[in-house]
């Protein structure tokens, strides 16, 4: 099998092929994702010093940001796949963006929460309105809106291409959320992670916060890939081929 | 085209002079829900003046979006949407003058009345004045916005309640510079940059919104 050629895109493309595909792929990523986070936590926990500003609390930051990094860039993700399944008409993209969506979600909502348990004893507070906490509060609002939409929909064409039609209008949050600390004078601290400079903190907790955003990103993409095999189960269930596997045969 | 348009205008202006109910609700509910804070909050002056601004955008987000639900209803129902697809000029044009025709009919009483509510909230001249400013540069873009979220809530269940769960986050940009804009002035600080905000909103929603919306609505009609 050559993977360079366009007709093996296309064939793992279908979502008869695409099954045991991700079925074989999912445990590799997800004894990955366990095997970085528990280093990943090693490290935050034992390794990384201890804050000589804020103690032991900023630890709670080595799940912040990875969370809050996961929270964008699974919104970008969705957007590739749900412009794929705008353009190409490929249902497997529709099903990604749809499967992504809740764990895009989640981060959002883990990010918030961190975030809110450091402000408490950082800045005297849970939340505050500034730029880059409203933003991110829309981000959590466009993935539920998303997800809403798509189940409102009965015909599940019409539910994709409308949903992807709004994950591409929320887009314009994204730079939003990333610029904002550049933008406002906002009480969110600024980036000390940044593609053209050296992180501005201790090799340690870099490679710990690292370690985490791998992590969670393998583990992004396991759970996307198990809930695309539900999906295609559930989409595919009037074809040959599922009901062969439903009883058994295969 | 600009006969298309022109006659497309003049439809929608009869339909609602014919059905003066409807852009008389949007108005009410408007008035209505800015005059339930000084009962809500207490009759303080001082109070009412610092909350003014936010309230009357609040009230006007919530007014537009109110309307919304019929942009495009009607037509959808009775199949003049589907002729609109099939016209020779492009859907975004005439989705454009139906966004248009919607806020002649809803955001700009809004914008007249809103310094009569001002008043009674206890804001200034000046502020009034940029107020009113503010609205006439952020109402039509939430016109605009909506007009997207009510093509793809189109025949929809539940189609109210999610448009609102759709539009409302991407109406925050607007309240924000809309609502501080009139912050700022009441406070007498520079407003240049909320307005010019304000401009760079419609300016990308007038080029964008139409394509999105047309967008939607062949997604609706497939």
């Amino acid at each position: 099998m050559n993977i360079f050629t366009k007709a093996f895109w296309l064939q793992l493309s279908t979502p008869k092929n695409f099954y045991p595909i991700a079925g074989k792929l999912i445990p590799w990523f997800l004894i990955s994702a366990t095997l970085l986070a528990v280093i990943g936590l090693y490290y935050s926990f034992f390794v990384a010093p201890v804050d000589y500003q804020q103690g032991n609390s900023y630890r709670i930051l080595f799940i912040h940001v990875p969370t809050a990094w996961m929270s964008m860039f699974i919104y970008v993700v969705m957007c590739i796949y749900a412009i794929l399944g705008l353009v190409l008409k490929t249902r497997l993209s529709d099903w990604m963006a749809l499967a992504l969506a809740p764990t895009g979600a989640a981060m959002t909502f883990l990010a918030l929460w961190t975030g809110s348990f450091w402000g408490k004893p950082t800045w005297g507070t849970y939340w505050i309105w500034d730029a880059r906490l409203t933003s991110e509060l829309i981000l959590l609002f466009l993935y539920l809106g998303f997800i809403s939409l798509n189940s409102a929909i009965d015909d599940p064409r019409r539910a994709s291409r409308a949903s992807a039609l709004l994950a591409l209008v929320g887009i314009i949050n994204i730079p939003i959320i990333y610029f904002s600390v550049k933008w406002w004078n906002t009480l969110h601290q600024g980036m000390s992670v940044t593609v053209d400079k050296a992180p501005t903190m201790a090799t340690s907790m870099f490679t710990a916060m690292m370690l985490l955003t791998f992590a969670f990103w393998l583990y992004t993409i396991a759970v996307a890939l198990m809930r695309v095999r539900n999906i295609i189960l559930e989409r595919e269930s009037q074809t040959a081929w599922v009901q062969d596997l439903v009883k058994g045969k295969n | 085209m600009f006969a298309v348009i022109r006659s497309l205008l003049w439809r929608e202006m009869t339909l609602a002079i014919r059905r003066r109910a409807e852009v008389l609700t949007t108005l009410f509910f408007f008035v209505i829900v800015v005059s339930l804070f000084p009962l809500g909050v207490g009759p303080e002056i001082d109070t009412l003046r610092e909350i003014a601004p936010g309230v009357l955008w609040v009230a006007a987000l919530l007014a537009s979006m109110l309307s919304l639900n019929r942009l495009f209803a009607d037509d959808y129902m009775d199949g003049t949407l589907e002729q609109m697809l099939l016209a020779s000029q492009p859907l975004s044009i005439l989705v454009l003058t139906k966004i248009l025709s919607h806020w002649l009919l809803t955001g700009l009483p809004l914008v007249l009345i809103s310094p009569v509510l001002g008043m009674q909230l206890g804001l200034d001249m000046e502020s009034l004045l940029i107020m009113v400013v503010t609205l006439l540069l952020g109402t039509p873009v939430l016109s605009l916005i909506g007009a997207v979220g009510a093509g793809l809530t189109l025949g929809v269940r539940g189609g109210g309640v999610l448009l609102a769960l759709l539009i409302l986050p991407l109406y925050v940009p607007v309240l924000i510079f809309g609502s501080g804009a009139v912050e700022a002035a009441r406070t007498g600080m520079e407003i240049q940059a909320h307005l010019s905000l304000l401009g760079i909103f419609l300016v990308l929603a007038l080029v964008l919104a139409p394509i999105g919306a047309a967008k939607a609505l062949k997604i609706a009609l497939d």
